[in-house]
């Protein structure tokens, strides 16, 4: 049996892998929502601040969100909330044996990348009060 | 008999639980684009009149509940599929956890008292 003698665990070498499309858009589901996660005390903090009914926390909302920082931070969050959001989706389908198949698969996982950075695009804009 | 420290349990609920308040959160979220588009968002006074709302205020806890659940099987998994260290395991285990519990008291206060 030489399927039994091959050495586990295997060691996979990252800098040398090279993943396919659906596998990069995967790896940025699990980057994405790494993210958010460690950004949440941000966003809760923004959400108390905005539903706040002092003046202090007014001027303190408009204080932190029209910092050039916070404002790249809450983008990057846009981003990576609409890929989550997205691939969550493509997720949910193929659990329900919808675009299973490797071309499907590979189309579904562009149309992910395209539309969340699209819809980041449209968001950021927002955010950045381009209109 | 002999059993791997992964941490996670083995069965389907985590993964179910993974699907179901993905669901819930992006349910509430085409639910808050819609009221945004309704104006709910136009002014500091429209924002917080939406948000007291008995039924925004029902599902916004839904929300807060789900997303830290979420939150928990992902970080969990993040820990489990990178780390080797069955102690450094367990204590980000539990300061993940601990965070989360914190984090969902904190969001659900905010919406809670308005």
């Amino acid at each position: 049996m030489p399927e039994m003698t091959k050495q586990r665990p295997k060691h996979l070498a990252l800098h040398e892998i090279r993943l396919p499309l659906a596998g990069f858009a995967s790896i940025l589901h699990r980057i994405s929502g790494a993210g958010l996660f460690l950004m949440l005390p941000l966003l809760i903090w923004l959400l108390q601040l905005s539903l706040g009914s002092t003046q202090a926390s007014v001027e303190l909302f408009a204080a932190i969100t029209g910092n050039w920082l916070v404002k790249l931070i809450l983008l990057g969050l846009i981003w990576a909330f609409l890929h989550h959001f997205c691939m969550g989706i493509r997720i949910l389908l193929i659990d329900i044996h919808v675009g299973v198949e490797r071309e499907q698969a590979r189309s579904s996982a562009m149309t992910v990348m395209v539309v969340s950075l699209a819809l980041t695009a449209i968001f950021g804009l927002k955010l950045l009060g381009a209109y | 008999m002999n059993r791997l420290v992964v941490g996670a349990g083995y069965g389907l609920k985590d993964w179910l639980a993974q699907r179901v308040t993905g669901v819930v959160m992006a349910a509430f979220t085409l639910i808050m684009f819609a009221a945004a588009l309704g104006g709910a968002m136009s002014s500091r006074e429209a924002w917080q009149a939406f948000m007291a709302n008995g039924l925004i205020r029902f599902l916004s806890f839904l929300f807060i509940v789900s997303l830290c659940w979420h939150a928990w099987v992902g970080v969990r998994d993040i820990w489990m599929d990178y780390l080797n260290s069955a102690a450094l395991r367990l204590f980000l285990h539990v300061m993940t956890l601990l965070a989360l519990v914190g984090y969902a008291g904190w969001a659900i206060q905010i919406i809670w008292r308005l």
